[in-house]
């Protein structure tokens, strides 16, 4: 197999610096809305700020994959004599939370890094956080090659959590009558 | 659909158990914008001047301003409305934090409350649903504290919370609504929402706020963004360090307190310390700082970092932001140990960081002066800080002496009586202010003291500098990036004022020069206060982001409001006359508007006179202040000058 170049993109988070302002999640959300920028709820963002001011909590968390299934465990953190919540460190959009999904359908979120059209020259929330609480960066790596595996697209990803939700035989049946009706 | 606000809002009755949601008159939107100016429209038409602040039907409302949820920085703010037991006038103090977004989202404008509940009740405002909860077990809770516990019993972490604390129970007049690293802290408002049996109000929105022409909305914001970012490494020179940069000051970032511990007043505003500062004291108050302050944080969409959380060994951690760190200790002749351990409790009490310790103040100088008895003052602790923790907590719980501090310095010195007036010496309209005593009469600030509505000079002020530059080369540096004048004439009256001469205070600005500074200074506040932005990015600093130039643009982009800058100042204009025109319904005239006696040692009575009466021929009211049937006209408000007329106000006064 032979070696090819790619670039890796790196959001990297001082929580030091963050001064807890969610920032990143009105851009992100009013970025990807449709049309863009024409509404703002930080409830569609795929940042999301994890804060208990008075624990000085503060964790810019993005959203990750999709999970069909809750995990085996829900995991505490103590950094630095500081307790992170259950979940607190997950990016998965997962039924055990509401965090990471459209408010109204239901259907999971991810980060995309802002790679949407036009591609942005850094993700939107990087480009907001002038504290420099999120800085982007990008380097280069030399990987095997791989196949490309059936990448799932945004659409299949979607109608996955639907499949999950409502079981196949429903969507099916709607895209159907859906279908009918247009 | 309507862009930027919701289009509804939440009418809650108290007294009959009742919730509503209401759609608002787009109209109305467009005659007022949003915070303030809606909220003064909803109290005129619907409270009428005899109501006392502590009836049924005072109104106690929680706006958000018209931008506030969209992405524009720092649009964050809830602007409470109602009226004031302490000034018995229109009282509109405001918040930052997270929770007029928030209030947004979950699909109102407003909170409009009225009546009162026979029990202690909170709110649980979540998108649709909206229920008026049992708050008996919070009862004499702290404010912070009582946030915390809604949020767990809710078990809705995200909720926000603006609670009050005691003193807001007992209807103290200095109560203050807080939230979090916000309060809205002036006039008493936490005690009327104390009187109408409301602990606190939750929230919590999912929901989308739309934005008209999008692409051109997201522009102006990037540009505000970029701007915030550069000013920020371009302080403004020749100005003490608070004033050089942007946000409201930035008290927790700064060490440097020699400005304020030289030039404020120290006990009940009433000595001024010349020599105080020195390295010693530095080194001591920064280490303290340092020690206690755990992180720089800011509201709601903002890159500031205007607040901290602060967490003294001992006590609960609580958030702070702005000059509270240096009243307590100011008024005690403290250190600022002392002020960050006082200020944690007078949080939880929820109680005003600026009137508070004056009145503690006031209370020890009636009793050092014979005035207040030991008998008044049994149980009082020897030591200076044991006093103010002890008359803090006699004034939150209304007992002894305390029951009569509670109702602010201006009223309890009638009550005490035995000379206890002459103390009330730092009183305007009823109101402590600043402790601020000075030698020659400004008159940019002596009219903004006098005539402000908001009867709180930190939120008048701002724009123009508050004093001459030294030398004509800093006042020609100053003006080459001044974008921000709504007129060009304005760089020419700073550069030609002087520190001493012919041109300088108190004749120059001159009269005309004077009414017009106030006049920009006044029109930004406005224009903030109705959109819902905080005032440390727009009309409080020096050269900030948001402008008269650039917000008719960010306006009708953002609500699809057609808007240029003459129709904006006018909407500035109509508000605030008729925020006037609430006051001068409730008895406001002339002879109310005064600065202390003592503010300033240098006093002019006939430029004073003339001032007044130019400011009120500018603003188009007559000389008691009283809006003229002519300019209400002009401005659309027609109604307004019927009912002045039924009144007899207009006529027997203007006639």
């Amino acid at each position: 197999m032979s070696k090819v170049k790619k670039k890796i993109k790196t959001i990297k988070i001082d929580v030091d610096k963050c001064n807890g302002c969610r920032a990143c999640e009105v851009i992100c959300s009013a970025f990807h809305a449709n049309p863009k920028y024409s509404s703002n709820n930080p409830e569609r963002s795929r940042i999301r700020m994890i804060r208990e001011p008075l624990k000085d909590v503060y964790l810019p968390v993005y959203a990750g994959e999709y999970a069909p299934a809750e995990c085996m465990g829900r995991d505490k953190y103590v950094i630095d004599g500081k307790e992170y919540d259950e979940c607190g460190l997950c990016k998965a959009s997962c039924p055990s939370r509401t965090l990471f999904k459209e408010p109204d359908s239901g259907l999971p979120l991810k980060c995309d890094m802002c790679e949407d059209d036009p591609p942005q020259e850094k993700p939107l929330c990087v480009q907001w956080c002038i504290n420099d609480a999120l800085i982007y960066e990008e380097r280069e790596e030399e990987v095997e090659e791989e196949e490309e595996k059936g990448k799932l697209e945004d659409v299949e990803i979607g109608l996955e959590s639907m499949v999950d939700k409502y079981g196949l035989q429903k969507v099916i049946d709607t895209v159907a009558r859906m279908s009918q009706k247009g | 659909m309507r862009y930027g606000e919701t289009g509804f809002n939440l009418e809650i009755d108290l007294s009959r158990g009742n919730i509503e949601r209401v759609e608002t008159d787009p109209r109305l939107t467009e005659l007022h914008l949003g915070g303030l100016g809606t909220n003064a429209k909803i109290l005129w038409d619907r409270v009428p001047p005899e109501t006392e602040p502590f009836s049924p039907d005072n109104l106690l409302i929680f706006g958000t301003g018209l931008l506030v949820g969209t992405p524009a920085p720092g649009a964050n703010r809830t602007i409470v409305s109602t009226f004031s037991p302490q000034t018995l006038l229109m009282a509109y103090s405001m918040m930052g934090g997270f929770w007029a977004p928030e209030l947004k989202y979950a699909g109102y404008d407003k909170v409009i409350i009225r009546g009162k509940s026979p029990n202690l009740v909170y709110l649980w405002i979540n998108n649709d649903k909206v229920e008026i909860r049992d708050a008996s077990h919070l009862q004499g809770k702290g404010a912070g504290e009582t946030a915390e516990l809604i949020r767990q019993e809710l078990k809705e972490p995200k909720a926000q919370v603006a609670a009050i604390g005691l003193a807001g129970e007992n209807r103290v007049y200095m109560a203050s609504i807080e939230q979090g690293r916000s309060s809205a802290s002036r006039q008493g408002i936490g005690a009327v929402m104390g009187d109408k049996g409301i602990k606190a109000i939750a929230v919590r929105g999912t929901k989308d706020v739309n934005i008209a022409r999008p692409a051109e909305f997201i522009e102006l914001c990037n540009e505000v963004m970029k701007y915030i970012q550069v000013r920020s490494e371009k302080p403004v020179p020749g100005v003490m360090p608070i004033l050089a940069g942007l946000g409201s000051p930035a008290e927790m970032a700064l060490f440097d307190e020699e400005w304020h511990t030289q030039n404020f007043m120290w006990g009940n505003a009433r000595e001024r310390r010349r020599d105080f500062w020195n390295k010693e004291i530095e080194e001591k108050w920064k280490e303290t700082q340092k020690s206690v302050r755990t992180r720089l944080i800011s509201c709601y969409n903002c890159p500031m970092k205007c607040g901290a959380t602060i967490s003294v060994p001992g006590i609960s951690t609580y958030m702070m932001k702005c000059f509270s760190k240096l009243t307590y200790t100011m008024a005690a002749f403290s250190d600022l140990d002392f002020g960050f351990r006082i200020a944690q409790r007078a949080t939880e009490y929820g109680v005003d960081g600026f009137s508070t310790p004056q009145v503690m103040a006031f209370g020890l100088e009636l009793y050092e002066a014979g005035i207040l008895t030991d008998q008044d003052m049994a149980g009082m602790p020897s030591d200076n800080e044991g006093r103010f923790y002890w008359l803090l907590d006699k004034i939150v719980r209304r007992e002894g002496i305390g029951d009569v501090l509670a109702n602010g310095v201006y009223w309890a010195a009638r009550q005490i009586g035995k000379g206890a007036e002459a103390y009330d010496h730092n009183t305007i309209k009823k109101h402590e202010q600043l402790p601020l005593k000075l030698g020659m009469l400004n008159p940019v600030y002596f009219l903004m003291y006098s005539t402000g509505e908001k009867i709180n000079i930190t939120q008048i002020e701002g724009q123009f500098p508050q004093a001459p530059f030294p030398t004509k080369e800093e006042r020609e540096d100053f003006v080459k990036d001044w974008i921000q004048v709504p007129d060009e004439k304005f760089k020419q009256y700073l550069l030609d004022w002087e520190l001493r001469g012919e041109n300088s205070n108190p004749y120059y600005p001159t009269v005309e020069m004077s009414c017009e500074i106030v006049d920009w200074q006044e029109t930004m506040h406005y224009v903030d206060d109705a959109l819902g932005m905080c005032a440390g990015l727009s009309s409080f600093p020096l050269k900030p982001p948001y402008h008269i130039h650039n917000y008719p643009t960010l306006i009708s982009s953002g609500t699809g409001i057609d808007m240029d800058e003459a129709g904006l100042w006018q909407i500035a204009k109509r508000n605030r006359t008729l925020l006037r025109a609430i006051n001068v319904r409730r008895g406001l005239r002339r002879a109310d508007e005064k600065p202390p006696e003592d503010h300033w040692k240098k006093r002019f009575p006939e430029l004073e006179a003339k001032l007044l009466d130019e400011y009120y021929k500018l603003k188009g009211w007559d000389n008691q202040g009283i809006p003229t049937k002519e300019s209400l006209h002009e401005l659309g408000m027609d109604y307004v000058s019927e009912d002045l007329e039924q009144r007899g106000i207009i006529k027997n006064e203007q006639g």
